[in-house]
């Protein structure tokens, strides 16, 4: 159990998130939105604008720089005169102050040629196709056996469409970026990332430059959860402001900016069947997803690459289909395609164990795999069964009665519910430099992100332990692109890539280590990218297991979650304190997905409606009750030298399928439309 | 020209943590704004700017406010005291302390808000305001789980760290009590 090395300067106000570094001369952005759908810049008026005592500058397609649009569409800042979403940036204020930028912003007049945008995602939209990969190189569509004619010849049927709403990641912190350049070209950045390196490599192409030219600083990074794991526009604004007043910019996108620019998770329709044996063995799982991208970037989900691990099936299929449609961007948030893929499928897992009576967990039981099944691979560990088996005891599931809508305290209605979990165990290539200082001390140094995830913590230990140190002697340095390339805080891969990294080159450094050190200190270094390249051939993922009780107000259909309980098998802990805080945080999250996250898409205009904390709901200190965490010990020695699977996404994974299943055990009812909210359970009840 | 859109400037006195400060600020500034660009007190956040998520909670006269929805110019001559000012010198207050023995944050960024509105809900119990869940308002309030939860539920935490919150809540009340007595 290690606090946070942060700790301190987090409860003191000491550590500086990006808009928080003092430098001489600062001026500030805000940016204008367009506020059409569709369509084409006519003309920007900023005579009101620059008027304005305090204004240094005023940015749109007419005078903006150029840059390079090729690294990602949404990136081409102020490029063109096209409209390709609701609320996308059209012009920007550079001010000497907040208020002055501001107000400058609210007087520039845009004009349009509007198109009626076409925003609706539905599964006859006659621009669905086939994306040649999904989120990050998945095939889009997957078939073994017979599905169909299997499906068709099953005892029991399962035939149903769950939809999962656009949700976004909403990180307190905002996307921030304040841009410095110097005299002698090159470009140095604070900003709210989730990878220095990649925002380096990336506004680099975007500006020009060469990576050396750009240096990316973000050693507190206030949560992500995948939306600061690529470069916003936030940090292309800074930096044109930047060049183009010669001043230093900072920007922070305010929260009602953040829903159309700094990306949001897809809403998907996802129709499945299942066809099984009278006592629940699958004989056919068909999973087929419609979700949406937009016009600027292709951006596929995965949403059905975990049914294509979950569960033994001999017949199978999956598909994806995409519309691009006139939409921001869809993204990343906090386990992409697990997040809304096991929603589903272990939603209609519980609806196969009410059809054929089996209990939940031992439905899950019966279908377990040794074997992936899609790929046929061994898995290198799967301990879904150990997590289902310690969750039902902790948890108190022995004896429930399965029937639904027939306990009643009050006037209030109480049910249980139990989902899987699942997220891929993901390594990335990196760098790392492990010194030895003459006093005695060490310092490893990778450009590596700490968003809140106490990577920061893990790294240390991981140092220390390799050195054979104790934990004081021993700094590690993350969050600066000058340090040795690190991959992006994503894919819950982060300590396994970084830590391999700094394992590595620890070892190295004590291989170099004879006696006494060099006054100039001794180095060494590592590179992982053949390790990670020659691994051998395995499936390797996380699974788990939540369990939850939730009451249900009879006559408001209010749903208050009593309590959560989560089972995880994660390889080896690297850190028992924050790893128990990423599981709760996102079984937290996963509340927020069940009951109240959606962002409603303006059917006629374009762009999401609700804007803002007070209309998208994300849960709150009274929302969140008793929610705890555990793992089961696993050793695993096919995953790196740490034997650690990551951890940050599978808490969501499974969480609101958990809480919709035990709403169903409450109330009888089947919403298979999320969020779960009293307007769409009341007229149930 | 909008009339309204010249800037304009008064002079404001701010005592923040003990520390007088002489200031001209622009009348459209926020408190949060003014302690963060002007003064150099970063440790209150903006995460909305608009009242909704309590990272900017600051003690105005001791009592929990949103900075970001406190014109500052409204404020002349008000002691405020923010994160940097809840420690007594290197040490921690007790509700800090218990927030890192608890892990009550991850990313850190509502942890400045928590911690301000954490004290100044602890005054407010102590001085015996009753909250919604308060059962009988006539009667002192207990503070249990739920108590906690609904007069912390101003702050939100987007890494979901509510249930370190809590217990960090409860034991900072406890030691504080202990202080006290
Ligand atoms: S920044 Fe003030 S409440 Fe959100
Ligand atoms: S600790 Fe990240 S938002 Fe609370």
């Amino acid at each position: 159990m290690t606090e946070r090395l942060e700790s301190r300067e987090k409860v003191t106000g000491a550590a500086r998130y990006a808009f928080e570094y003092p430098v001489e001369n600062v001026a500030y952005a805000a940016a204008v939105q367009a506020s059409v759908g569709r369509g084409e810049v006519l003309s920007v008026d900023i005579e009101a604008a620059q008027r304005l005592p305090g204004v240094l500058a005023v940015l749109s397609h007419e005078n903006a720089p150029r840059v390079d649009s090729e690294p990602d569409g949404e990136l081409a800042l102020f490029q063109s005169r096209t409209v390709s979403y609701r609320g996308q940036f059209v012009a920007a204020v550079i001010g000497e102050t907040l208020e002055t930028a501001r107000e400058a912003a609210r007087l520039v007049r845009v004009e349009y040629a509007a198109e009626d945008p076409d925003v609706r995602l539905r599964t006859d939209h006659p621009g669905l196709y086939k994306p040649d990969k999904v989120n990050p190189v998945f095939p889009a569509d997957t078939e073994l056996g017979e599905p169909e004619a299997a499906f068709t010849d099953s005892a029991v049927r399962v035939d149903v469409t769950y939809t999962t709403p656009a949700e976004h990641n909403n990180p307190m912190e905002p996307h921030t970026t304040l841009a410095l350049w110097d005299k002698d070209g090159s470009l140095l950045l604070y900003d709210s990332t989730q990878g220095a390196s990649s925002v380096q490599s990336t506004i680099a192409k975007v500006f020009g430059l060469d990576p050396t030219q750009v240096r990316v600083i973000a050693p507190h990074v206030g949560g992500g959860f995948g939306s600061k794991g690529s470069p916003r526009p936030n940090v292309v604004l800074a930096a044109m402001g930047a060049r183009v007043t010669g001043r230093p910019v900072k920007f922070a996108v305010p929260r009602q900016q953040m829903f159309a620019t700094t990306g949001y998770r897809t809403p998907t329709v996802q129709r499945f069947r299942l066809g099984a044996d009278p006592d629940g063995r699958l004989n056919a799982i068909l999973h087929d997803v419609f979700e949406q991208t937009s016009t600027v970037r292709e951006f596929a989900e995965q949403t059905a690459t975990p049914t294509r691990t979950m569960y033994q099936a001999p017949n199978r299929r999956t598909s994806h289909r995409l519309v691009a449609l006139d939409v921001p961007t869809p993204s990343w948030m906090r386990a992409p395609g697990e997040t809304p893929g096991m929603y589903a499928l272990e939603s209609v897992m519980d609806e196969l164990a009410v059809v054929t009576g089996v209990d939940p967990v031992e439905l899950r039981v019966r279908n377990d795999t040794d074997r992936e099944p899609e790929s046929g691979l061994p898995f290198s560990s799967r301990n879904l069964v150990a997590c289902l088996q310690e969750g039902a005891d902790r948890f108190g599931w022995a004896g429930r009665d399965p029937a639904p809508g027939v306990r009643r305290e009050g006037r209030r209605l109480v049910g249980t519910g139990v989902a899987a979990s699942t997220y891929p165990a993901y390594m990335q290539p990196g760098r790392a430099i492990a010194r030895a200082e003459p006093d005695g001390t060490f310092t490893v140094r990778i450009a590596a992100a700490d968003i809140g995830t106490g990577a920061r913590t893990a790294l240390t230990l991981i140092a220390a332990e390799t050195l054979k140190e104790d934990i004081d002697r021993v700094t590690v340095e993350i969050g600066d692109s000058a340090f040795p390339r690190a991959s992006v805080a994503g894919g819950s891969s982060g300590t396994a890539s970084w830590g391999t990294a700094v394992v590595r080159a620890c070892e190295s450094l004590r291989g170099r280590l004879n006696g006494e050190v060099p006054p100039e200190g001794l180095e060494a270094s590592a590179d992982t990218s053949a390790e990670v390249k020659n691994r051998d051939e395995y499936a390797r993922h996380a699974f788990g297991a939540q369990f939850a009780e939730v009451e249900v107000d009879a006559d408001t259909a209010e749903i208050c979650v009593r309590r959560m309980l989560g089972v995880f098998a994660v390889g080896r802990v690297l850190n028992p304190m924050t790893a128990r805080s990423q599981f709760i945080g996102g079984m937290t999250m996963g509340i927020g997905m069940a009951l109240m996250e959606e962002s409603v898409m303006d059917g006629e205009f374009g762009d999401y409606l609700n804007r803002d904390l007070a209309q998208y709901h994300v849960p709150s200190c009274a929302d969140v009750r008793d929610v705890d965490a555990f793992w089961v010990e696993e050793s695993d020695p096919h995953l790196n030298p740490m034997g650690s699977k990551g951890i940050g996404e599978i808490g969501i994974v499974g969480a609101a399928a958990a809480v919709g299943n035990a709403v169903h055990h409450a109330t009888g009812v089947r919403v298979r439309d999320l969020p779960i909210t009293p307007a769409r359970l009341l007229p149930h009840l | 020209m909008d009339s309204e859109a010249t800037p304009v400037h008064a002079d404001l006195t701010l005592v923040v943590n003990g520390r007088e400060h002489r200031l001209n600020v622009d009348t459209r500034a926020s408190l949060l704004d003014v302690l963060r660009e002007d003064i150099g007190l970063t440790g209150s956040k903006k995460g909305c700017d608009h009242g909704q998520c309590g990272a900017c909670t600051v003690l105005i006269e001791g009592r929990r406010a949103n900075a970001c929805l406190a014109l500052a110019v409204a404020h002349d001559g008000a002691e405020v005291v923010t994160v940097e000012g809840l420690a007594d010198g290197e040490r921690l207050s007790p509700v800090q302390e218990a927030f890192i023995e608890n892990d009550a944050f991850q990313c850190g960024y509502c942890t400045p808000g928590q911690l301000c509105s954490a004290t100044g809900m602890l005054d407010e119990v102590d001085q015996g305001w009753p909250s919604a869940v308060t059962a009988d308002v006539s009667t002192e309030p207990v503070l249990d789980d739920d108590e906690i939860r609904e007069r912390m539920s101003g702050n939100l935490c987007r890494c979901g760290a509510y249930v370190g919150i809590v217990a960090a809540v409860r034991a900072g009340a406890r030691s504080r009590e202990a202080a006290e007595a």
